[in-house]
């Protein structure tokens, strides 16, 4: 009857094994090609080389500005956003927008692209309704396919994400934290600058960290927004793929995907440090 | 002695000033949001009923399904779908439990590795992913799928592990096996029905996913749901923005539903 | 310019002369709450004399909790006056009540070292850092936590976190103390030890304090007057050994501590009740059939072969063990536990005091609860054949 137990590893080994194959071999490949010279199969730095320079080094400077502004400005209201339905009586609020966040939040690409040009494209609804009133936003300077109008799209996904992945957390926010405070004489400014944002503040970090990669990697809106006018590097990746690719070069997207990685690592080797700082009192 | 002033039946006005301010503010808050996000949603939707000669027309929404290839990128879609949702949750909810119940401390690795797809973006791994697979695979739509549950393992993975976090698993597992049920039973009859909203949120997640997959789809060149709206785009811009706006109040509407069953569940003192 | 301000004046600080201070006299009027059907508050009238130290005592959902809240201000009330100091409170928001308040548990804000907690109060009101400082060292030193200020407080225990929450409550020198049920979450140990340090503290202070709770033995060992509240209104408020010996309505005497029913006979000064007549106010004419109440500490039970009674069982409470005897057909009478026992089912195990340990008698059963010192009841073992009545000097409750 005795059963013999099995060693505890055994249990993810399926699991490791599968991301292993999907993803670990993959990413190797991806990482080996990016030195392969593909004249002679030899190892080179020259991919390397050209993708950290002129227009693709100019590529990371947007995705990565566009993602760290997209991470924080939409970060930021949607932790706003969260607190006002966390603060509101209304439980089919909550849940309309519960449930709205999650879908809006894996909305994306070319029906997204539609929204925003029949929005505030050069002849949008709102672009119309403002210029009714005397207001010209594209004699201003303003275009839904520049940074900052692709970053107002990006917000579309972007602050649901917030919503979604910020409202867990909300939820260890005591009430009695509050009413302590008050009850200690703060204002709500005093509370929220002393109390809950510092304790907010990890969970904060890490949503924002997804929300970066988030928009790091989005590739399908953009593709169909700027249709290559505002280089970005997934775009430059995707032509790689797409076959436009100059003789000697194949492997210069590869390189690009590896940099990719890298910043991500980065970013969060800064997070888990700064995560340190934020979350000194949970240790 | 403290005199006592008589008082109107009112209570402190001030108290409610004060939250009738914050209540301003919440208002506010929501009415831009709704602004934001409702203002464009309209703006498709008069570009898409809005006819070449100026006129006004729902036609566009009920000729969907006779569209070309519309129902070959919807039958396409599913399947990826139904494939990636069989292989995660077959994947990621025994070693979930595994874990939890086993080797807690690799709660925190596992956690770790769920991360990286987050690290590595899907334009990056579809490369390597090309580069790699065998040919009979990359000749193949199941390959997208396959690799859709790497994207997918963050979401489900994140959903189980705090499921499990809320429920007593250990003493189950125990009460289970101690009766004398096998591990296989007391996964399916004991521990699965104690997450169920786990469950249904990593449903969820990962079919909203798959149906949402741009990047990989199109740079493997299968038309799924999502790439068949930017291809189809090209021949009729107003089709594409109905079937865009239908999907997404769709999804809107299927997650709503689903909210509402999971709600309705009996509460473990019911059970 | 303030409302704090104004209130100064009349609310009482440090007295330059003695360096103590004297609390302030609150006053409670006609306070009425109602959350839908159920009126939190009913009419509720309380007050509370200066540096006086009153527990609200009752079973849940009876109001107190809503009562100490609407002191505080974080509760609206329908209807009535709160006036502190002499100062009427009414539109007055919570941060400017000045009062401190000790919650059920995790009160703590995490971020912040326990010194830093402390401090709170004194911070948002700009006091400078030294002095907060210096300020929050003495409170911590006060509840004997001296050194452990840069502690957070998940590395407290569950008594210690309390004792922190207390002394921030204190830091800026409330006018008014508000305890919620600062103990309930504790083990029972310190639940003991704590709250004699909570009354040390409240009495070196001569800060006016409420206090809430459930358990009537905290309540009767630590004030100056207990409360107790059903369905929103106060149903008796008395010192703890008036409530104890004279309860007002036989809810007061069961909640507190246990009680017996025995039937008995009125008479001309008194009362008969087990064959012995005892001395008891009643407004019944003699000769009426009555329901008797009395402590199991009142009866005295004798072995006796040929008695009525039964033992039935017994349980050791320490120094005194609780017999339980039923009565044959001439000693009929029935013993009920208090109602806090009933009640409470939630309790956790070990919670229950001696008074509250009462036999569970079923439908029709006849049993009546006697204590007796442990030392004397060898044979009294279940079985033997026993003789119950009161003692002589006992104080019988006609209902």
């Amino acid at each position: 009857m005795r059963q013999r137990e099995l060693p505890a590893w055994v249990g993810v080994v399926p699991f490791a094994a599968y991301t292993l194959v999907f993803l670990g071999v993959p990413v190797v490949a991806v990482v080996l090609g990016a030195f392969v010279d593909p004249a002679t199969g030899g190892v080179t730095m020259a991919n390397v080389g050209i993708a950290t320079s002129g227009v693709y080094l100019r590529g990371f400077g947007s995705s990565i500005g566009l993602s760290l502004v997209t991470a924080l400005v939409p970060g930021v209201l949607g932790l706003v956003l969260a607190l006002a339905v966390r603060a509101s009586p209304s439980l089919r609020l909550k849940r309309a927008v519960a449930t709205a966040s999650g879908v809006f939040a894996n909305f994306g690409g070319v029906p997204l692209a539609f929204l925003f040009v029949a929005t505030l494209g050069s002849t949008g609804l709102v672009v119309e309704l403002v210029k009714a009133v005397g207001v010209d936003l594209y004699g201003a300077g303003f275009s839904l396919y520049s940074f900052w109008g692709v970053a107002i799209v990006y917000g579309y996904f972007q602050i649901p994400l917030m919503v979604l992945v910020i409202t867990p957390a909300l939820d260890g926010l005591r009430p009695h934290w509050r009413e302590a405070a008050d009850n200690l004489g703060a204002t709500p400014v005093q509370y929220w600058r002393h109390v809950g944002l510092p304790v907010l503040a990890p969970a904060v970090l890490g949503c924002m960290l997804l929300l970066f990669g988030s928009a790091f990697s989005a590739y399908a809106t953009t593709s169909a927004l700027t249709s290559g006018s505002l280089a970005l590097t997934p775009i430059q990746i995707g032509s790689f793929l797409n076959g436009n690719v100059l003789s000697g070069q194949e492997n210069v997207g590869r390189a690009l995907g590896v940099g990719m990685i890298v910043v991500v690592a980065v970013l969060m080797a800064l997070y888990a440090l700064l995560q340190r700082r934020v979350s000194r009192w949970l240790r | 002695m403290a005199a006592v002033i008589t008082a109107p039946p009112r209570a402190p006005e001030k108290r409610s000033r004060r939250r009738g301010g914050a209540a301003w503010a919440r208002r506010l808050v929501f009415v831009i949001a709704g602004l934001y996000f409702l203002v464009p949603l309209y703006a498709a939707f008069r570009f898409a009923i809005s006819t070449p000669d100026g006129g006004i027309s729902g036609a566009v929404f009920a000729g969907i399904p006779a569209q070309e290839g519309f129902l070959d990128a919807i039958t396409l879609t599913v399947r990826l779908a139904v494939i990636s949702l069989v292989i995660t949750l077959v994947l990621v909810v025994p070693t979930a439990v595994w874990v939890h119940l086993r080797m807690p401390r690799l709660r925190r690795v596992l956690e770790g590795v769920t991360l990286l797809p987050i690290v590595v973006p899907p334009v990056v791994l579809i490369i390597g992913v090309l580069e790699v697979a065998p040919p009979a695979l990359k000749g193949t739509p199941d390959l997208l799928a396959l690799v859709y549950v790497v994207l997918a393992l963050p979401f489900a993975y994140r959903a189980l592990d705090s499921g499990l976090q809320a429920i007593p698993l250990r003493t189950l597992v125990e009460a289970s096996r101690s009766l004398g049920a096998g591990w296989g039973r007391t996964l399916v009859s004991v521990v699965l029905p104690n997450l169920r909203s786990a469950l249904l949120a990593a449903v969820v997640l990962t079919v909203a996913m798959v149906f949402g997959e741009y990047t990989m789809a199109s740079l493997d060149q299968y038309e799924t749901f999502p790439v068949w709206i930017v291809v189809f785009q090209q021949a009729n811009a107003r089709v594409s923005v109905a079937v865009s706006l239908l999907a997404l109040l769709g999804t809107w509407a299927l997650l709503w539903l689903i909210s509402l069953v999971d709600r309705r569940r009996p509460s473990p003192e019911d059970a | 310019m303030t409302t704090t301000d104004t209130g100064r004046e009349y609310g009482t600080r440090t007295d330059p002369a003695s360096g103590t201070r004297t609390g302030v006299a609150v006053a409670l009027r006609d306070l009425n709450r109602r959350f839908g059907e159920v009126r939190a508050l009913d009419g509720f009238s309380l007050d509370l004399a200066p540096g006086e130290l009153v527990t609200l005592l009752g079973p849940s959902g009876c109001g107190k909790t809503t009562a100490l809240r609407a002191l505080a201000g974080l509760e609206d009330v329908d209807s009535g006056t709160v006036v502190v100091g002499g100062r009427d409170l009414r539109g007055v928001p919570v941060r400017q009540r000045d009062m401190g308040m000790v919650f059920q548990s995790y009160s703590l804000f995490p971020n912040l070292t326990a010194r830093d907690n402390v401090a709170f109060g004194l911070r948002v009101r700009g006091q400078d850092k030294a002095a907060r400082r210096r300020r929050a060292d003495e409170l911590l030193e006060l509840v004997e936590l001296a050194g452990r200020g840069d502690r957070y407080p998940h590395q407290l225990s569950g008594g210690q976190q309390q004792r922190v929450a207390l002394a921030r409550a204190l830091a800026p020198e409330p006018q008014v103390l508000l305890l919620d049920e600062p103990l309930s979450a504790l083990d029972a140990k310190v639940r003991v030890a704590l709250r004699e340090q909570i009354r040390a503290v409240q009495t070196r202070l001569g800060t006016t304090t409420l206090f809430v709770t459930h358990d009537q033995e905290e309540a009767l060992s630590i004030s100056d007057r207990v409360g107790v509240m059903r369905d929103g209104r106060l149903e008796q408020i008395a010192s703890p050994a008036e409530l104890y010996a004279r309860p007002a309505t036989a809810f007061v005497a069961e909640f507190v501590g246990t009680m017996n029913h025995l039937p008995g006979t009125t008479t001309a000064d008194g009362v008969e009740v087990l064959g012995r007549r005892l001395p008891a106010t009643t407004d019944r004419p003699a000769g009426a059939e009555v329901d008797v109440l009395l402590r199991p500490e009142a009866l005295v039970v004798t072995p006796d072969p040929r008695g009525s009674g039964v033992v039935v069982a017994t349980t050791f409470l320490g120094a005194v063990t609780r017999v339980h005897v039923r009565l044959g057909e001439t000693q009929r009478s029935g013993a009920r536990p208090g109602q806090g026992e009933t009640q409470r089912s939630g309790a956790r195990p070990g919670q229950g005091e001696t008074q509250r340990s009462g036999a569970r008698p079923g439908q029709g059963e006849t049993t009546v609860l006697v204590d007796r010192p442990s030392s004397a009841v060898a044979d009294l073992a279940p079985g033997a054949g026993v003789t119950v009545e009161p003692a002589p000097d006992a104080q019988p409750l006609v209902a």
